[in-house]
C-alpha cells in the first residue's frame, strides 16, 4: 500500500529521522492555524503547503507552494484544497487534492537523495545513495549510474555503520554530517525492516544552511503481505486514494485491475489472467481489464466477479477462461448459468473450462437457454470474445 | 529420469491438518505421492486420515520416518517459520505452497537457507509434480499430466496447468514440472532448474513461463546462452499489462519501466529460445523444436 508524505514523515519522526516541522491538515482555517503556529514557533515566516496525494511530481503540477507568512499560506491552502492534481503519475484526470501538509521552510545547502528497495536478484535489502537529490531517480539511473552509491543488507544484521559510513562519504559529508547521515541510514533501514516496507524513499534528504541533514520530502511503500502484524495499517489507509472497483475487488480477494478496452475477463489465477488479456489482444480485441479470482473458483465467486466486470459500462462480452484443473466444471457450469440468469446478463458470454467433467460442464451451458458460447481451448475462447465484442455473431 | 524427486522420496506435509494441507495431502496421495509424517505443532500423536503419523516437528517427523522432502501448507503469517523449521532438521527438498508471505519474511528464510544444503521451491507456487515416478509435491491437478521427457518452469499456478495440459494433448509428457512462484523473493529460479534439467538425461526440451517483473527471465536467457544445448520453449504473459500495477503476484509489477514482457521476449529470442506468440501455443511451440 501507498501512503501519504505526511504518514511517511510521522514514520520517520517515529524511526528519529529528522523531518520538517510541520501538520496534515484537512481545511483552509486549520492551514492557516497551523502556519500561523509555525512561524511564531520558528520565527520563520516561510512556510511551505503541500498538497498530499499518492503520487509523484506534485511541485510541477502546481500542488506545492513556497510562500511568506500565513496570509499567502492561507491563499495557497485555498487554492490547492480541493484541486484536481495532474502529474506524470497520475494520469491526465489527475487526483482531487483532500489533505495538505503546512511544514516550516528551510534553507537549503545541498540536496541529496536516499531510497531503499528489495533487491530481488540479491534477495536482500538495496540503499541507494546519490549527490543528485532532487532529480528523478529513474533519469540518474538511465544517464549517469556511476552517481548512485548502493550496499545490501539483511534484515536481521541491518545496515552496518562501515556500510553506511561508506555512502556518507561517497556522498561529500564529513564531521558532524558524516556522524548525522550514518544515523539517518542506519534508522531508515530500520524502518524499511521493521515497518515491512516495500520501498522508501527520501528526495531530497537535504544538508541545511546550518549543517543539519533533514528529509524534506518522504515517500513510502508497504508490503501489504505484512497488513496482519501492523496494527497502524487501518490508520494510514486513505480510501478516497484507492480506486473503487479494485478495491471492491480486493476484500473479495480478487485482484482487478482496470483497462482500457470492451471485453471483460474473468479467469482464476494471475498468470493465466495476464495471458488472456495478452491472447484478447493478440487475436485483435482490447481486454477491458485484469482479473484474478483466485485459485479456488465457485458459483458464488462467478457471480461476485461478474458484478465487477459489468460495473465498467464498456464492457460488451465476457470471456469467463477457467482452468480448473482439482475443481469440477460442471459445478462452476452451473455457477456461471445461475449468475448469467440472476443478473440477466444482456452481453455476449463466451466460456472456456478446462478440469474434471468437463464434458457435463459444456452440456449444461449448452442447455442453459442463455446465449453462453463455449470454447474448446482459450485461442478458440478469445476469438469468439473478439468476434462478439464487434457486434459479429460466434458460432454457438 | 526426474528432477529434484524420485521414487523413493519420502515426503512429509507441514500443515496437514489444515483446510487446505488436508485437501491437497489426499490429492498428492491420490497421485501416488510417498507421504510419510504429517507435522501440526500440538497435534503429534494422531493420525492423517487413520494412516498418516502427525508430529509436533518436522525434527521429530525426520528422525522417525526418514522424510526427505517437505510440502508446506501453513497459513503466510507463520509459512517463512516453517521453510526454517524444515531446513534446521535438514530436509533436503523444501516446497512452500503458501501466498502472502511478507517479502522480508521471504528474505530472511533464504538468508537461513544459504547455510543449510536444502533447497526451496517456492512460496506462492503450485509445487512440481514428476509424472514418470507418480510423484506431485504440491497443487497441481495431476490428471491433466502424462509421463515423459519435456520439463516445465512456471512462474505462475494455472498457466502452467496450460501449458501441461497442451503438452499432454499433443501426446507429449512431463519429465518434472517446477512452479518457481510468482513472489519478488523465492527459492529456485529458473537458472537453478535449467541447470537441472540440461544435465536430466531422460528431459529432452524445456518449457519457461515467465511474466512481467524482475529480471529472472533475463538472467535465464543469459544461462540460456551459454549453457543449455537443450531446445527450450517459452511464454512469457503480461505483454498487455500496465506499467506500475501489481498484476495478481506480488513479484508481477512493471517498476520504473523495468521488468516489461518485451524485454524479457527479447532477451529470450535473443538466446536462441522459440517464444510461442500466444498462451494458446506453447505446447505446439515445444513441439516444434522436437
Amino acid at each position: 500500500m501507498k501512503i501519504h508524505e505526511y504518514q511517511a514523515k510521522e514514520l520517520f519522526r517515529k524511526h528519529d529521522i529528522p523531518v520538517p516541522a510541520g501538520e496534515a491538515v484537512f481545511d483552509v482555517e486549520q492551514a492557516a492555524a497551523v502556519a500561523r503556529r509555525l512561524i511564531a514557533a520558528t520565527g520563520n515566516e516561510t512556510v511551505v503547503v503541500k498538497a498530499q496525494i499518492h503520487a509523484g511530481g506534485r511541485g510541477k503540477g502546481g500542488g506545492v507552494k513556497v510562500v511568506k507568512g500565513e496570509a499567502a499560506a492561507r491563499e495557497a491552502a485555498t487554492k490547492i484544497l480541493g484541486m484536481q492534481l495532474v502529474t506524470h503519475q497520475t494520469g491526465p484526470e489527475g487526483k482531487k487534492v483532500g489533505r495538505l501538509l503546512i511544514e516550516q521552510g528551510m534553507g537549503i545547502a545541498r540536496e541529496l537523495y536516499l531510497g531503499l528497495v528489495i533487491d530481488r536478484e540479491k534477495r536482500r535489502i538495496c540503499l541507494m545513495a546519490s549527490t543528485e537529490g532532487g532529480m528523478e531517480i529513474e533519469e540518474v539511473a538511465a544517464n549517469t549510474p556511476e552517481k548512485i552509491l548502493k550496499a545490501w543488507f539483511e534484515p536481521a544484521a541491518g545496515l552496518r555503520s562501515f556500510q553506511a559510513r561508506d555512502l556518507a562519504f561517497g556522498l561529500g559529508l564529513t564531521g558532524k554530517q558524516m556522524n548525522r547521515g550514518v544515523k539517518v541510514m542506519q534508522s531508515l533501514a530500520r524502518l524499511f525492516a521493521e515497518e515491512d516496507a516495500s520501498l522508501v524513499e527520501i528526495n531530497p534528504l537535504v544538508v541545511t544552511a546550518e549543517g543539519e541533514i533533514v528529509a524534506l520530502d518522504g515517500k513510502i511503500n508497504l508490503d501489504d503481505n505484512a497488513a496482519f502484524r501492523h496494527q497502524i495499517r487501518k490508520e494510514l489507509r486513505d480510501e478516497s486514494e484507492e480506486h473503487p472497483v479494485e478495491a471492491e475487488a480486493a476484500a473479495l480477494g480478487f485482484s482487478y485491475v482496470g483497462m482500457d478496452g470492451d471485453i471483460g475477463c474473468c479467469v482464476n489465477g494471475a498468470g493465466l489472467a495476464m495471458a488472456t488479456m495478452d491472447i484478447i489482444k493478440h487475436e485483435g480485441g482490447e481486454p477491458a481489464n485484469f482479473l484474478d479470482v483466485g485459485g479456488g473458483a465457485d458459483a458464488e465467486t462467478v457471480k461476485q466477479a461478474f458484478k465487477i466486470i459489468l460495473s465498467d459500462a464498456r464492457v460488451k462480452a465476457i470471456f469467463v477462461n477457467i482452468f480448473g484443473g482439482i475443481l469440477r466444471c460442471d459445478v462452476l457450469a452451473e455457477g456461471v448459468v445461475g449468475a448469467a440468469k440472476e443478473m440477466g446478463i444482456e452481453v455476449p458470454l463466451v466460456v472456456r473450462l478446462e478440469g474434471t467433467n468437463v464434458e457435463i460442464g459444456r452440456k449444461i451451458l449448452a442447455d442453459s437457454g442463455l446465449k453462453i458460447h463455449t470454447a474448446q481451448d482459450m485461442g478458440e475462447g478469445a476469438r469468439l470474445a473478439v468476434g462478439l465484442a464487434r457486434g459479429e455473431g460466434g458460432a454457438k | 529420469m526426474t528432477i529434484l524427486v524420485t521414487k523413493e522420496t519420502k515426503v512429509l506435509v507441514q500443515g496437514i491438518t489444515g483446510g487446505a494441507g488436508a485437501f491437497h495431502a489426499r490429492q498428492m496421495l491420490d497421485a501416488g505421492t510417498s507421504i510419510v509424517a504429517g507435522v501440526t505443532p500440538g497435534k503429534g500423536g494422531q493420525r492423517f486420515d487413520d494412516r498418516i503419523p502427525v508430529f509436533d516437528t518436522v525434527a521429530e517427523a525426520r528422525e522417525a520416518t526418514s522424510a526427505d522432502a517437505s510440502v508446506i501448507f501453513v497459513p503466510a503469517p507463520f509459512a517463512a517459520d516453517s521453510v526454517m523449521e524444515a531446513a534446521a532438521a535438514g530436509i533436503a527438498l523444501i516446497v512452500c505452497i503458501t501466498e502472502g508471505i511478507p517479502t522480508l519474511d521471504m528474505v530472511r528464510a533464504r538468508e537461513f537457507l544459504a547455510g543449510t544444503g536444502s533447497r526451496l521451491v517456492g512460496p506462492n507456487c503450485p509445487g512440481l509434480i514428476a509424472p514418470p515416478v507418480s510423484q506431485k509435491l504440491g497443487i497441481t491437478p495431476h490428471r491433466v499430466t502424462r509421463p515423459g521427457r519435456i520439463g516445465v518452469i512456471s512462474r505462475s499456478g494455472t498457466l502452467t496447468y496450460e501449458a501441461i495440459g497442451q503438452l499432454t494433448a499433443l501426446g507429449l509428457g512431463q519429465s518434472t514440472c517446477i512452479g518457481i512462484g510468482g513472489d519478488p523473493v523465492g527459492g529456485m529460479d529458473f537458472v537453478d532448474c535449467l541447470d537441472l534439467f540440461e544435465r536430466d538425461p531422460e528431459t529432452d526440451g524445456v518449457i519457461m513461463i515467465g511474466e512481467i517483473g524482475g529480471s529472472a527471465e533475463e538472467q535465464a536467457a543469459a544461462f540460456i546462452k551459454e549453457h543449455v544445448r537443450k531446445p527450450v520453449a517459452a511464454f512469457i504473459a503480461g505483454v498487455t499489462a500496465p506499467p506500475g500495477k501489481r498484476m495478481g503476484h506480488a513479484g508481477a509489477i512493471i517498476a520504473g519501466g523495468k521488468g516489461t514482457a518485451a524485454e524479457k521476449i527479447a532477451a529470450l529470442k535473443e538466446a536462441g529460445v522459440a517464444v510461442s506468440p500466444t498462451p494458446a501455443a506453447i505446447g505446439e511451440t515445444m513441439a516444434g523444436l522436437l
